[in-house]
């Protein structure tokens, strides 16, 4: 265990602040970034080995070795190139369109950022919620019937579909905590069929009239009405919206909520020993139902973004895999609030950079999910890039908390 | 064989486990290695073992330097250790535990389960101990458990057999059919190790004792020392042996139980028609070998576990069936067995385990928010009172002394005014020095007029502290005496009271 936290790093009075196991070390921040490293050279040869002209110069590659490298370094170089561009900035674009990378990136990240809090407060209370994918197709839904059934004030009625985002996507996940309180069925068992029910409940909505839209051929809800709209925070055709402030103001909440609160110290407890907070007079099945809602209401809010902000209708492809993203985010962001905001934030950047990859160099926008994963399992396997890169060993790490959250 | 570690040295970062420790261990004799819990009687066992690696020093056997890098080595150099916690499968025969691992085979690889039987029954007789070899391990009483392992040993031909606490889970009766065996075998030739803490014990048994204090050889003694003076080496200073208090002064019932009546989902009885009521001001003191029930019982008094009859009484009330922050709000306060699994949060700091049930109550709330200036006040307020030692508020509790934690749940609970408290073996795992401030502090609210349930296997300590005794066997009440019963007393009760129920 490491106490050699600096004394000034501890707040004053900062006793139910964040404990200090959790609190983002040195160490892991090396860890994290040899991670990124480690899947970008890994990402590298896939690169140099789909690449035709690296192919046909290995194909002579006893005779002329040097041609092989060369080749390799410029489709490495040029894929890579393009995924910054994409991401953040291309000095090929002027003007508004400049800020279109970003725009992109942000947008991106907006749903992976909420899901992935939606998983990282699940997590903080031992739960591991595999469920936003479904949580956040039932905050979709939600949202989208209150935005185009209901014909509100403008700002009552996006104020009124988000709220509603938040309550499906809470009650789909409240009543994996009342199971798991009630019968002890496993969250990871229940959320992940759960997201089952919930995909074929939104495939059949699309076919049922009052959701679908006419002339009922295609799979597609109703558009929202303008009034419920998450505005465009830089106008069109910047797609970045108002959800990424959601988004920001939710890991202020969620950071507020294990830092000061005591809803979120009774919930710390229980995460990190049922049994002692059992002991000490806390309920601990009413306080894993009220994490679930509470987790299932941020992957619910994701589901409402997308639907208001970026695509304005449901279609059965609204999730994407965000909910599936959201655990690789949480735990890239060893499930710490800004750790969650920087990791949505890469992984966004890299959604976004993909496309413009894909349609510079022809490397498949594939390469990105490679990437996620590949970064997502160097941090799983500490040992592993503690190994590669010859870091000094250090006991715990996030798979530990990985570990932890099966066994409880 | 002849067993010499010679100035081992074990840290672990900063923290010095075995400080150049010198032993010698001559053939056929049982040395006990006496010191208090974290003293590193442990650790020195498990570099003896394999299981570390010293940082300095050497290992002799018969004069001549071995090197130990696992278990596997160390029983084959003829080193057999039983751990505290048995390593057996329950649902396996004594023979099935007994040779896993050194499996005899026949033809075709196959098991060879009769020449199994019949090592596991020659090794039995020829050492005098009586093991059933077909019977399941999860069936045998903990004494024949004990021997199951010891035999374990004794057929992998263990010359040097170290013993780790083999008394904490055993009966007075099981303790002395141990010892019995213990002589017989030093008899044969083996060496034994004797690892504990209790005075009385080593005092019964050993040919010589090394006590060890603080990772370091504080002197060595032999058997016909005092118990005063063994007691003054391993803790360093002369310690009271009774804890000073005046007699109680008994009010009216807080508790009462009326044939309670607890069971588990298997049906097992675990608390079978208890009856007992504790007085304002008086400590009653419940004694027993582990497992008969006193785990239940404080359960169901704080209201962690269902009662399948009776009634459970606090100050006239019915609280059956009530939940634990019932039970808390009427002035119930709880020192669970076992701190770091149900009385503290290991990750959590000193402060946060502070308020860990007042979280709630107005004096630590700011609206929604935790009234952290409130929390870290009265976490200063409480490290001074309770003289827990450690680096500051804010470091994680799993980072103090089993006597330090001990200390954050006795303060936590001790501040708020308490009817009850309600203590389970408030000792354990805690420092001598640290058990002299945790037994006054009982007192202290016995004093002030709180009612106390003592539940604790350490037959001194309910003497010392109890005004009336109570011992469970087997989930039921066995029998009622004074504090002032003898150890004889009191054996027989926590052995049911009937001799040939201890082999069982």
């Amino acid at each position: 265990m490491s106490t050699d936290v600096a004394p000034g790093q501890a707040p004053p009075g900062g006793a139910a602040g964040a404990p200090r196991p959790r609190r983002a070390r040195a160490g892991d921040l090396l860890v994290t970034a040899c991670a990124v490293v480690g899947a970008l050279v890994v990402g590298a040869v896939l690169i140099a080995v789909g690449d035709a002209r690296t192919r046909a110069a290995a194909a002579y590659f006893f005779s002329y070795p040097w041609d092989t490298v060369v080749e390799a370094g410029w489709a490495v170089r040029d894929a890579y190139a393009a995924l910054l561009e994409g991401a953040f900035y291309s000095p090929a674009l002027s003007g508004k369109a400049a800020l279109g990378p970003i725009s992109e990136t942000l947008v991106n990240a907006t749903p992976l950022v909420l899901g992935g809090l939606a998983v990282a407060l699940a997590f903080r209370v031992g739960l591991f919620n595999i469920g936003a994918q479904g949580q956040v197709v039932l905050g979709a839904i939600a949202a989208a019937w209150i935005g185009f059934a209901l014909d509100l004030p403008a700002g009552l009625h996006l104020l009124l579909a988000l709220a509603g985002g938040v309550v499906g996507g809470g009650l789909w996940g409240a009543l994996v905590g009342w199971l798991k309180a009630r019968t002890g069925a496993h969250e990871v068992i229940t959320t992940i069929m759960l997201n089952y029910v919930a995909l074929n409940l939104l495939t059949f909505l699309l076919s049922t009239r009052g959701f679908q839209r006419p002339p009922y051929g295609q799979a597609i809800s109703e558009v929202v009405d303008g009034s419920a709209r998450l505005p465009l925070l830089l106008g069109s055709p910047l797609r970045v919206h108002a959800g990424l402030l959601l988004a920001v103001l939710a890991a202020l909440v969620v950071h507020w909520l294990f830092r000061s609160s005591r809803l979120g110290f009774r919930m710390r407890a229980v995460g990190a020993n049922p049994e002692a907070a059992r002991t000490a007079g806390m309920s601990v099945g009413r306080l894993q139902i009220t994490a679930m809602a509470l987790s299932g209401g941020l992957a619910g809010l994701a589901g409402a973004s997308q639907a208001l902000g970026v695509t304005g209708s449901v279609t059965g492809s609204i999730a994407g895999s965000i909910g599936f993203d959201a655990i690789t985010v949480a735990l890239l962001g060893r499930n710490n609030p800004w750790g969650v905001v920087a990791a949505g934030l890469l992984f966004g950047a890299l959604r976004a950079g993909g496309v413009q990859m894909q349609s510079a160099t022809g490397v498949p926008v594939d390469l990105v999910g490679v990437l996620q994963a590949l970064i997502v399992l160097f941090i799983a396997a500490p040992a592993l890039v503690r190994a590669v890169f010859r870091l000094r060993t250090r006991a715990g790490g996030v798979g530990g908390e990985l570990a932890g959250g099966w066994t409880r | 064989m002849e067993l010499e570690l010679r100035g081992i040295t074990k840290r672990f970062g900063s923290l010095v486990a075995n400080d150049g420790i010198d032993l010698t261990v001559r053939e056929g004799e049982i040395h006990a290695l006496l010191g208090e819990n974290g003293a590193g009687k442990s650790t020195l066992m498990n570099v003896l073992y394999g299981l570390y690696r010293p940082d300095e020093g050497q290992v002799l056997v018969d004069s001549r330097p071995v090197e130990f890098s696992s278990p596997g080595d160390a029983m084959a150099a003829g080193i057999g250790m039983v751990h505290q916690h048995f390593m057996l499968v329950p649902t396996f025969t004594a023979t099935e535990n007994i040779v896993l691992g050194a499996e005899l085979t026949g033809r075709g690889g196959l098991l060879d389960g009769r020449r199994a039987r019949q090592r596991v029954v020659e090794t039995s007789e020829r050492f005098g101990l009586a093991v059933p070899p077909d019977a399941l391990v999860a069936d045998l009483a903990v004494g024949v458990q004990q021997r199951v392992e010891i035999v374990k040993a004794l057929l992998r031909e263990a010359k040097v057999l170290v013993l780790d606490e083999p008394t904490a889970v055993l009966t007075p009766a099981e303790t002395d059919d141990l010892m019995r065996v213990m002589r017989s075998l030093a008899e044969a030739g083996t060496s034994i190790v004797f690892i504990t803490h209790k005075l009385r014990e080593v005092r019964a048994v050993a040919d010589r004792i090394t006590v060890i204090r603080r990772g370091r050889v504080v002197g060595e003694a032999l058997p016909s020392a005092s118990p005063a003076e063994l007691a003054a080496l391993m803790v360093g200073r002369d310690v009271r042996l009774v804890v000073d208090k005046a007699p109680a002064a008994p009010g009216p019932p807080v508790l009462e139980l009326a044939g309670v009546r607890v069971t588990d989902p298997g049906g097992a009885v675990l608390l079978d028609d208890v009856d007992l009521t504790v007085r304002a001001g008086e400590v009653l003191g419940v004694a027993g070998v582990d497992g008969n029930g006193q785990t239940e019982l404080t359960r169901c008094v704080v209201g962690l576990q269902p009662v399948d009859a009776g009634t459970i009484r606090l100050s006239g009330e019915d609280v059956t069936g009530a939940g634990v922050r019932e039970v808390l709000d009427r002035g119930v306060g709880y020192v669970p067995e076992d701190r770091l699994h149900d009385g503290l949060v290991g990750s959590f700091s000193i402060a946060e385990n502070l308020v860990l049930d007042l979280v709630d109550t107005p004096a630590f709330s700011a609206g929604p928010a935790v009234d952290r200036a409130a929390v870290a006040r009265n976490a200063r307020e409480r490290v001074a009172e309770f003289d827990i030692r450690t680096s500051g508020p804010e470091a994680a509790v799993s980072t103090l002394s089993g006597g330090n934690q001990q200390k954050v749940v006795l303060a936590r609970e001790m501040s708020r005014p308490l009817e009850l408290l309600v203590v389970a073996q408030p000792t354990r795992g805690v420092d001598v020095g640290s058990q002299e401030f945790v037994h006054s502090r009982i007192v202290a609210e016995r004093d002030r007029g709180a009612a106390v349930l003592l539940v604790s296997t350490e037959l001194d300590e309910v003497r010392a502290l109890a005004d009336r005794i109570v011992v469970l066997y087997r989930g039921r009440i066995a029998g009622e005496v004074g504090p002032d019963a003898t150890s004889e007393q009191l054996g027989l009760l926590m052995a049911g009271a009937q001799p040939q129920e201890g082999t069982a």
